[in-house]
């Protein structure tokens, strides 16, 4: 049998509206799953004989930022037993409130978690190590989002010149 | 912890703040007085910048947290305002030690959201280029993990030959390092036809240097001391948390992306996957020694079937035109100019595209949004995943292994950091 088709069969078997849509690109499946539920199907995807959902490749989340959801989060499954790969995708309305840590089912998630807190400010519930690991602990904002900028320095003119040069982090008199 | 709200006000920590804020999935031990040692950034062990906190007893290490983010560069974010091809020049500087996987990745990644597929030709010179960047990585891993415990010669024997393969990056793409040389479908250019010659030559002698290194350690007292039995990580341990590459095989998992999901056609090429089961840092530097011997097998097929053919894909819209057309093609003129100055249009969606790098499993998140600009590049960086089980690798060993464990599981912090 396709073990694309089984995942989705077996999933709908577990829990029958957790599955929000499925979408096929370039021979890559991707599972939109409910946000609240995606502890319990990835528990279901890694301890099934069929399926033994093994190995957390990744965890990224993307920004979306003119929609509604804005954030998205992909886990990016892959099985060593029955060399498949599959991707799960959650929606985060509030980054502040987002899905809760697969933590106790691969314990890498945690680490990769907080990649994805660290640049993209998507909070997952329950991993209590969440903490600044590429940016300095005093840093302000998440830079992956799409409305922080890439960052330059802002040109002085005459008009403004007093305004930009208070921002300025050299040492003033 | 709480961030101080005065700005000027100098951090300094405690170490039960240090502790807290270092306990990531681990247990703190008990009551008992532990010492706290942070070692690195500036350690010559750590192979770049990387901070490792360490809880001691004595000499051994109860626990241990790496800190990271000392060459975070923002390559991700760059990446977004950078058009497909000319993204590809920061791939390089991820893992600096092998560019061709890194272009490999990407590359192959922005090929699947637009739906072509390179040329045979280009696609066997590709295997060819990654199996001697591979060739190259070990090489300096081997170097530099000898050199951490102390085997200082093996380190100048490695460059030697290090040295000839960055000359054949060089011949080909004109950079030693930074190669930029795989692009969106096909390469820079063909090969030089002094090419074929020297790799001939490198095979040649590869296997007789490759002996050379094995006789300097595979055997020597002081190496098996310092290697057998130290940083062991079960099968099951390491595929939870993620191990790929030698160190994940170094484990007993048979899992090598070339093999189980072959790409740029590798299922074409007849080679092992050399496999041990000790999990130590003994059997992840065997893995990583048979590993070169299989990379030369591979490139001896590539060469000995190298087709012929272009070595780009028919698409002016992806590939720019040759040089020699500008000259009197109206139609050559206005495809460069469009691509030099818009580039190409991708279609909307995400792809996920893995390759083996040396250090594991690299990999290219790519969600397009219609437009010339990826709208989000993501990579799942071999050593940054590695790097997580490094506190339950060394969990018990002393502060000389902690040494040798970071060596044996080959990070590259540009990569980690990105």
């Amino acid at each position: 049998m396709n073990q694309d088709q089984l995942v989705v069969d077996k999933i709908k078997a577990a829990y029958p509206d957790v599955i929000e849509d499925v979408v096929d690109f370039r021979g890559e499946r991707t599972i939109y799953v409910h946000t609240g539920q995606i502890r319990e199907v990835c528990q279901l995807l890694r301890d099934d004989a069929d399926l033994q959902y093994n190995f957390l490749s990744d965890i990224c989340a993307d920004d979306l930022l003119p929609d509604f959801p804005r954030f998205a989060v992909n886990y990016h499954l892959y099985s060593i037993p029955q060399n498949h790969r599959l991707r799960l995708r959650v929606w985060a309305e509030d980054p502040e409130d987002g899905p809760e840590t697969v933590g106790d089912v691969w314990p890498v998630a945690t680490w990769l978690e907080m990649e994805v807190w660290d640049l993209l400010g998507v909070r997952f519930k329950g991993n209590g190590s969440l903490r600044r690991l590429f940016l300095p602990e005093d840093w302000q904002g998440h830079p992956l989002r799409k409305d922080y900028p890439l960052g330059y320095e802002e040109v002085q003119f005459s008009f403004n010149w007093q305004e930009i040069d208070a921002k300025k982090p050299y040492a003033k008199e | 912890m709480t961030l101080s709200t005065d700005p000027d006000a100098i951090q300094e920590l405690t170490v039960e703040e240090l502790r807290a804020k270092f306990g990531t999935g681990m247990e703190i031990a008990g009551d008992e007085e532990y010492m706290l040692l942070s070692m690195g950034p500036q350690h010559p062990s750590t192979h770049g910048v990387l901070r490792l906190l360490l809880e001691l007893d004595g000499e051994t290490v109860v626990n241990l947290a790496p800190d990271i983010g000392f060459l975070h560069t923002g390559i991700e974010k760059t990446m977004e305002s950078k058009r497909y091809t000319l993204g590809l020049v920061l791939t390089d500087r991820m893992d600096y030690l092998s560019p061709m996987s890194n272009n490999l990745g990407y590359i192959l990644a922005v090929e699947k959201l637009l739906g072509v597929e390179a040329t045979p030709r280009a696609q066997v010179i590709r295997v060819i280029l990654t199996e001697l960047a591979r060739v190259s990585s070990h090489l300096v891993w081997l170097g530099t993990h000898a050199l951490d415990l102390a085997a200082m010669s093996v380190f100048l024997y490695c460059f030697r030959e290090r040295e000839y393969i960055l000359d054949i990056f060089e011949m080909v793409a004109g950079q030693r390092m930074m190669v930029s040389y795989f692009r969106p479908g096909g390469l820079w250019r063909d090969l030089p036809e002094e090419f074929e010659p020297a790799v001939r030559k490198f095979l040649e002698f590869m296997p007789s240097r490759i002996a050379d290194y094995e006789a300097l350690t595979k055997n020597n007292p002081i190496w098996l001391d310092r290697t057998k039995g130290v940083g062991v990580v079960s099968a099951e341990q390491a595929v939870a948390w993620g191990m790929t590459g030698p160190s994940l095989r170094g484990s007993g998992v048979n899992w090598d992306i070339r093999k189980a999901q072959p790409y740029s056609g590798y299922e074409q090429y007849d080679f092992d996957v050399p496999l041990e089961t000790d999990g130590d840092v003994y059997a992840r530097y065997r893995c990583r020694m048979e590993e070169m011997r299989q990379s030369l097998r591979i490139i001896e097929q590539g060469l000995d079937n190298l087709p012929d053919g272009p070595v780009n894909i028919d698409d002016p819209k992806i590939v720019p035109p040759p040089r020699s057309e500008l000259g009197h093609s109206m139609e050559a003129v206005i495809h460069h100019f469009k691509l030099w100055t818009e580039g190409f249009d991708a279609p909307e969606g995400f792809v996920y595209q893995s390759v083996e790098s040396p250090r594991g499993e690299f990999a290219c998140y790519l969600r397009g949004d219609g437009g010339p600009k990826p709208a989000r590049v993501h990579f799942r960086t071999p050593s940054y995943v590695n790097l997580a089980s490094l506190p339950i690798m060394s969990k018990g060993a002393f502060v000389a292994d902690v040494v040798a464990i970071i060596g044996s599981i080959d990070i590259v912090l540009g990569e980690i950091d990105r």
